[in-house]
């Protein structure tokens, strides 16, 4: 069997005990990237001889250490909006093809210094505008479970690279479902933290108030592992909050026995895929099988939760991204004048849906429609919040599908921004209140495309969330199953 | 409220950007369909709802007054598409 | 028709704290281009803002010595606007919830009264970098190292009717900025920048006129000429019957007139909305007090204090209490038990000239300081005890300016000390009579001028050290003796 396919933990285990080495693992895994990324296209930049180099620096360390780190000499992934030092970063936009930055995102240090080996960048929709990966500046992500569909987005190259084996786990990020979601189209774990548990900066931000780091993987222990090593309060990010960081690898056991689950009826509607309703529907029971108890529950705003987020989103990001002008950093268009430069700096290197995105936040902030767009959006976000606070009075934890449908094929939404929008419906009302939630295999459909099933918790009870899922996760085994892919 | 051709200019003005001019056309189409979706949440009440700016209920934490960059222009301003004399060079700036 | 302007003044204070508002970055003033700067007021991607605590502390000072109500809550917003200068294309700063509000400014006017400027706001926000255009034809340079220095917006209400009141405002504003020692109130290089808002209207309505706001405002000279050059220019437009633009003009100090900036292509829309990056400024009434009991007393203030307690003339106090450190001065020469008016005369006069000349006043306080306050102490203690003659002293003074030895020690080391006892007084008016027997026979003749030559010629012979008034009275009465 190939180091490639382990998880974190077992790789980890194998590393303590001395049977492989890092440099062993990270050759397997630079190996199976190039067997494989011709078809799947998971990474902007691979980071070939740095992280040979990362591997021999953690073999070292484990001369020295009694008693290392998790995540020393464990090749893992980093999405492309996630800054590293001296190593290209691009957001998966022509507007920083060549960026090399001078520092590290927090989380980007907290990795090297847990000793793992970042193995490379990888692709995402430009700026994390997007469900699909297709908005990539560069090239699309293929599917690894079906090569003719998108593996979701943003974080697409990230979910995609962890389901084909090209890393052990791997950051990405999450505004609106962007880990959740192509988590689910891929058949893997993914975890958007609770806004302010992980540091944001050094996130290449989209829009500040919802964005959160957060750990893609094989399995759940991964995700509590990865979590703990990126978690905690940040001197650089005022939004970061100062609570101790929990155990969370070691609070996974316990099951589910007297858990309130919420079933919030809102989720269950028209537009759902049949077979995710049914894979759903099993998840649900097999929770009360275990000693759940389930609770059909109402979010009665969850409708108005799209429109909401599409105004606070972009309204943010038409801000975060003011700073990509070309005066100092990234692509410069030649213009005439100043004027011109800014004009064609950003129209020439901003792809579609971003400029799209850019246009609709500048609008609903301009004079005259503030209160009609912006104020009214704030607001409903508060409505929101209190349809959750209400939930989680009497719920543990919230059930629900990740996302309406299985993976869509390549070019099916792309031309239609709307659609697009909607595949987000479920993922994004907890972005709206900044709470933790995961996204963790639930079955298949017909086509032998992956489900995902979602749980929300409350502010900051990561903990609770990751018991949950690990507990359905040894009921099922879903997770275990990796997509077969020819070698190209 | 529909979104006009000259909004939209006004618009790509304010962002500095510009479309080619059978994607303007487009986009006024596009960015009227997701106005109009929006336009949902006119449905609901919020005179007495507060605006959330922020997840994080608490007061912002604050930094000590200390020095504690080094310089590094250098590093800065090893991206830049021009520099001279260790200032950004930027296209002339007509006030 | 009889006109009245009004004015409202925006004032930009750059606060005196170590760092920057939102990063680590040095605010030292003359380094070497883009050298205080890093990812975080270079406006990279992914950084974040973190509030400099200093600055807060600042505000507070700031609205407290201002009579401000202080928000317990206030907030960081975004202005959004594109310039090479603004490095993140927005500039951090407060807008729907400034942290202070509703206060007041006392100054004196012309007439001797004390007129209250209301204030609308006092708020935090970063300054922005630097661009220099003239260097190059086809390209402008932009150096970032004053991106993210702190700076308060100091908003009046358009409570000013004339050119004047708006420099007594100003310079009321910025001594109380200077005594919280916040800001160093340098005007040319750019701490304490003043734009105005500028509009007459027939006096005794109370219809508000075509606006024009004022640039490029840099010293007080500037704000008083351009604000009566545009009060003119808006009394003589109305006067005829002509309409006026709603606009901004630059202040052009050569020409001495305003022209008309060159309205952008580009609309103005902001777009302000809170910064998602910054939490709530949340300000306790313990920290609120805590900085209430650190406020010094302001200058108002202390020039009654003057005028009460060390009989000052109004005009003395005034020059004195402009300065927190010329004040601090006055008061410590003045403990040491000698005549204060004395020492304000020496302060007002001989020792604002040394400062003028060099140039001691462009700093925030002076540190260097000619002469310490115990030296001008010991010095007017002289002259009162009748030890040295005022001229002496003024050679003294000098003296102490070059060499700083204390002045008792200069007057013994060169025997300067004055003569007063008859005896000698007698001597020496006896040597110089014997030599000038004519000057004697002419007085006797009733020419009472020559009495001035004979005071030269004896104390020239002194090396002008002899008690002056004992000297006359003693010469008068050895030549009416021999009259007799």
């Amino acid at each position: 069997m190939s180091l490639a396919t382990l998880t974190i933990h077992e790789l980890s285990q194998k590393l303590r005990q001395r049977e492989v080495s890092a440099e062993e693992i990270t050759r397997d895994v630079l190996g199976r990237i190039e067997s494989t990324e011709g078809t799947i296209h998971s990474f902007i930049t691979v980071l070939r001889e740095p992280a040979l180099e990362a591997a021999k620096a953690a073999d070292e360390r484990f001369h020295r250490e009694p008693d290392p780190n998790p995540l020393l000499g464990i090749p893992l992934a980093v999405k492309d909006n996630v800054i590293t030092r001296g190593i290209r970063t691009t957001a998966g936009s022509k507007i920083l093809d060549d960026f090399l930055p001078p520092y590290d995102a927090t989380v980007s240090a907290k990795l090297r210094a847990a000793g793992a080996v970042i193995i490379g960048k990888t692709n995402m929709d430009e700026f994390a505008m997007g469900s699909s990966a297709e908005n990539s500046a560069f090239f699309p992500t293929r599917n690894p479970w079906d090569t003719a569909r998108v593996p979701g987005g943003s974080s697409g190259g990230s979910a995609a690279a962890v389901a084909a084996d090209q890393c052990a786990g791997a950051l990405g990020t999450d505004t609106g479902g962007s880990i959740r979601q192509p988590a689910a189209c891929c058949g893997i774990v993914g975890l958007k933290p609770t806004y302010g548990r992980v540091s944001r900066f050094g996130i290449i931000a989209f829009a500040s108030s919802m964005d959160q780091v957060g750990p893609l993987t094989k399995d759940v222990t991964d995700c509590a592992l990865l979590l703990e090593a990126i978690a905690g309060h940040d001197p650089s990010d005022s939004t970061s909050v100062d609570r101790p960081v929990p155990r969370y690898s070691e609070m996974l056991a316990g099951g589910v026995q007297g858990f309130r689950v919420g079933i919030p009826k809102e989720y269950f509607i028209s537009g759902v895929q049949p077979e995710v309703e049914r894979a759903v529907g099993a998840a649900i029971r097999v929770f009360q099988d275990h000693g759940a108890i389930i609770e059909e529950i109402s979010l009665p705003h969850t409708e108005y939760a799209v429109a909401a987020y599409y105004i606070v989103a972009t309204a943010e990001a038409s801000s975060n991204l003011a700073r990509y002008d070309g005066m100092r950093y990234g692509y410069r268009a030649r213009g005439r004048d100043l004027t011109e430069t800014y004009t064609l700096t950003r129209a020439q290197a901003f792809g579609a849906e971003v400029k799209r995105r850019i246009i609709l936040g500048t609008y609903v902030l301009s004079a005259g429609y503030y209160d009609a767009y912006y104020l009214k959006a704030q607001k409903v976000r508060t409505l929101i919040r209190r349809d959750f606070d209400e939930a989680f009075s009497r719920c543990d934890i919230l059930l629900t599908p990740t996302a309406p449908t299985t993976a869509f094929r390549l070019g099916e939404k792309i031309k239609e921004p709307l659609q697009m929008y909607l595949s987000d419906v479920f993922t994004i009302p907890a972005n709206l209140a900044g709470l933790p939630a995961l996204s963790v295999p639930c079955g298949f459909d017909a086509a032998g495309l992956p489900v995902g099933l979602q749980l929300i918790g409350r502010h900051f009870e990561e903990s609770k969330l990751l018991r949950a899922a690990y507990a359905y996760e040894q009921a099922t085994r879903w997770g275990a199953l990796r997509p077969v892919l020819e070698s190209a | 409220m529909p979104i006009t051709r000259d909004d939209l200019e006004r618009v790509l003005l304010l962002a500095r950007l510009s479309l080619p001019a059978d994607e303007e056309a487009r986009l006024v189409q596009e960015l009227g369909e997701v106005l109009a979706y929006v336009e949902k949440l006119d449905r609901l009440a919020t005179d007495d709802v507060p605006p959330m700016t922020h997840v994080v209920d608490i007061g912002a934490s604050l930094r000590d007054d200390v020095v504690s960059n080094r310089p590094d222009t250098d590093a800065l301003m090893a991206n830049a598409p021009a520099r001279e004399d260790g200032f950004f060079r930027v296209p002339k700036i007509i006030e | 028709m009889k006109y009245q302007a009004v004015i409202g003044l925006e004032v930009h204070a750059q606060l005196l704290t170590q760092s920057k508002i939102f990063c680590g970055c040095s605010t030292r003033f003359g380094a070497a281009p883009n050298q205080n700067t890093c990812p975080v007021c270079a406006g990279f991607p992914g950084v974040l803002p973190v509030l400099n605590r200093q600055v807060v502390e600042f505000a507070l000072k700031a609205g407290l010595a201002t009579h401000c109500r202080i928000a317990e809550s206030s907030r960081f917003a975004r202005k959004n606007y594109f310039y090479p200068d603004l490095p993140k294309g927005y500039q951090i700063s407060q807008y729907d919830a400034p942290i202070c509000s509703n206060g007041y400014v006392e100054i004196e006017t012309r007439e001797g009264g004390v007129k209250r400027v209301r204030l609308t706001r006092i708020h935090m926000e970063e300054d922005a970098g630097k661009s220099i255009h003239e260097a190059r034809g086809d390209a402008s340079l932009v150096d970032l190292n004053r991106a993210g220095v702190p700076l308060l917006e100091i908003v009046s209400e358009p409570d000013l009717h004339s050119a004047a009141e708006a420099t007594a405002y100003l310079k009321t504003l910025r001594a109380i900025l200077q005594y919280l020692e916040i800001c160093d109130g340098n005007m040319e290089e750019g701490s304490f920048r003043c734009d105005a808002n500028v509009s007459v209207r027939p006096e005794g309505t109370s219809s508000l006129g075509t606006k024009t706001e004022l640039k490029n405002l840099n010293s007080f000279k500037a704000v008083e000429k351009a604000l009566e050059y545009e009060i003119r220019r808006h009394t003589e437009a109305l006067a005829a019957g002509r309409s006026l633009v709603q606009e901004t003009r630059l202040w052009d100090a050569e020409r001495e007139a305003t022209r008309s900036m060159r309205e952008k292509e580009l609309a103005h829309d902001y777009r302000y909305f809170p910064d998602p990056d910054l939490l709530p400024v949340q300000v306790d009434t313990a920290w609120i007090e805590k900085v209430r009991s650190t406020l010094p007393e302001l200058p108002g203030a202390r020039k009654q204090r003057f005028i009460a307690q060390y009989r000052l003339p109004a005009y003395d106090a005034e020059l004195l209490t402009q300065r927190k450190d010329v004040a601090d001065y006055f008061e410590a020469a003045s403990k040491l038990g000698v005549d204060p008016k004395s020492i304000s005369n020496w302060i007002v006069g001989d020792l604002f000239r040394v400062i003028k000349e060099r140039r001691l006043d462009d700093r925030l306080y002076i540190t260097d300081w000619p002469l310490a306050p115990e030296r001008l102490a010991e010095l007017v203690q002289l002259i009162g005890e009748g030890k040295i003659s005022g001229k002496i002293a003024k050679t003294i003074f000098e003296e102490m300016l070059v060499s700083g030895r204390p002045a008792r020690v200069i007057v013994a080391q060169r025997g300067l000390e004055q003569i007063s006892d008859p005896a000698s007084i007698e001597k020496a008016i006896d040597e110089v009579l014997a030599a000038h027997p004519e000057q004697i026979a002419q007085y006797r003749a009733g020419n009472e001028k020559i009495i001035a030559f004979l005071v030269g010629r004896i104390m020239k012979a002194a090396r002008g050290k002899l008690h002056p008034q004992k000297t006359n009275e003693l010469l008068r009465q050895k030549l009416d003796e021999r009259k007799r």
